[in-house]
């Protein structure tokens, strides 16, 4: 039977599983990882009770949600209420598919790896702002509002930052991207546009809605956001896809500027997921350093500093590889 | 125009990593908490817990009140009550009935000090507000340092701080004999 299949499916089939338990695994460890540092930077210990130094406390986390009553509210589209946290995790796991983890672990090496990963992290919007619509409740509503003002405006400047490294390479293709590049930080890309990784690399929190840029969900002011009528699994996976979509945000960062799997010595996944995860710490620590900004603030950036400097940037670039 | 905002945001850019600084300083100092159950803290100097009566220099079961009950009546939520007695003088040589005539007669000269029976504070009604120990004449109240009061009722707080200091007394007795 095995036989009657093409490899291409089983491979896709095999890697689609491994992504999920990717995401799981990686979603654990960063929640660990976001409190952990949250407490230290406090200068508190942080979870430290579930097992030895917490490292228990994402399981016990995990149990409480899975054992929480589903709910939806009254008045609600329970059709498109469920709807939305699957819609928002689903893409989560095709993303992952273009990504090189390695030279000889990628599950599925397109010529449009980096498009098929900006289409499918838009749907995200889509879902946030049916989560939003229909939970017949306020603050979700201003929540989606936000987050959809917020990606639309942040995917401009993120693609005019992505595109001087797609002129310089000439390919969409994420493994020709990181093969373009050497194995020694010199010859990276961020060394050549260090402009297009600092305004990709904001943009990229402001995608992924984490702090300073977490209005959807700002607590202070909308409760949760999007997800305050969510109880049970449906916040968990809201909350899981938020998480896999950092490591996206990370692994893109990771081949586009810092060389991939690329790396002094022995090239492999090891130096992919050490970048992946050094990016993914300052992600948690710019979290907990800055406070979240105001909602003009958060366009202005955009608008008047992200998008002309990107603009500048692409010229700039444009004219020294034409002369 | 453009300069300065140019400058205002290269300055505010600057802001950002210097703040990114001081979080990674932070990051990697020793924690400053305690775990609770298996550490407590040290040094509890300047902590206002529920107040206590503060013991005699003499004797450290009694306390310093004189039962005067200013700390009932200026306390705005009435949790002190002070239950005392004035002590009936039985070393009189005299027979009951002069003695009785007599004292009532000299009895605003050589008044008996009122001796405290009871010190209840209802501290689950206490505001913490120290009136009662700002107002006291013989500074015969006190703070407590006692940060790890817990009950699981309300009677639980209803504490006899007169009970309490003999027990304290007794206590620091048993350990210094």
């Amino acid at each position: 039977m095995i036989e009657a299949l093409p490899t291409q499916l089983i491979i896709v089939i095999v890697g689609l599983v491994a992504t999920v338990s990717f995401i799981g695994l990686n979603a654990i460890l960063l929640v660990y990882l976001e409190r952990k540092v949250a407490g230290f930077i406090h200068r508190r210990p942080g979870p430290y009770e579930v097992g030895p130094h917490g490292i228990l406390q994402p399981f016990a986390d995990g149990l409480k949600l899975v054992g929480k009553q589903i709910f939806t509210p009254t008045g609600a589209d329970s059709f498109l209420y469920w709807l939305a946290p699957m819609i928002s995790m689903a893409p989560a796991l095709v993303c992952f598919l273009a990504i090189p983890f390695g030279p000889h672990l990628q599950i599925f090496n397109t010529n449009v790896g980096m498009v098929l990963i900006l289409a499918f992290t838009g749907i995200n919007v889509l879902a946030l702002c049916i989560a939003g619509w229909t939970s017949q409740n306020k603050y979700s509503l201003l929540g989606a509002a936000r987050d959809i003002s917020q990606s639309v405006a942040y995917e401009i400047p993120l693609l005019l930052s992505i595109l001087p490294i797609i002129f310089m390479t000439g390919t969409f293709n994420l493994f020709d991207i990181a093969m373009g590049q050497g194995s020694w930080p010199w010859q990276w890309f961020v060394v050549y546009q260090p402009l297009a990784f600092i305004i990709f690399f904001i943009c990229a929190l402001a995608e992924t809605n984490r702090a300073p840029f977490d209005l959807p969900e700002a607590e202070s002011e909308l409760t949760a956001g999007f997800h305050t009528e969510y109880s049970g699994m449906g916040f968990a996976l809201f909350f899981l896809s938020e998480y896999a979509y950092m490591v996206i945000a990370a692994c893109v960062t990771a081949v586009l500027f810092l060389g991939g799997f690329q790396g002094p010595g022995a090239s492999g996944w090891w130096w992919f997921l050490a970048k992946v995860y050094v990016l993914l710490l300052i992600m948690i620590w710019i979290r907990w350093t800055f406070p979240r900004v105001r909602f003009d603030q958060l366009l202005n950036i955009c608008w008047k500093w992200l998008i002309p400097l990107a603009v500048i940037n692409l010229l700039v670039t444009l004219l020294v590889i034409a002369l | 125009m453009i300069v300065k905002s140019i400058r205002e945001t290269v300055a505010g850019m600057w802001s950002l990593l210097v703040g990114m600084k001081v979080t990674g300083k932070n990051f990697v100092q020793p924690n400053i908490t305690v775990h609770y159950p298996r550490q407590t803290v040290k040094s509890l100097e300047g902590y206002r817990g529920h107040i206590e009566l503060v013991p005699r220099e003499d004797d450290p079961s009694k306390p310093k009140c004189i039962a005067c009950n200013n700390c009932v009546k200026i306390c705005p939520t009435a949790c002190i009550t002070i239950k005392a007695v004035r002590p009936k003088k039985t070393d009189a040589p005299s027979s009951e009935a002069g003695e009785q005539a007599d004292d009532k007669k000299k009895a605003p000269a050589k008044k008996a000090k009122p001796e405290l029976q009871s010190f209840v504070l209802e501290y689950s009604y206490c505001s913490l507000c120290g009136q009662c120990v700002q107002s006291c004449p013989t500074g015969a109240l006190n703070f407590s340092s006692d940060v790890y009061l817990a009950g699981f009722s309300r009677q639980e707080f209803v504490i006899d701080l007169l009970a309490r200091l003999q027990y304290q007394a007794q206590k620091k007795g048993a350990v210094n004999g």
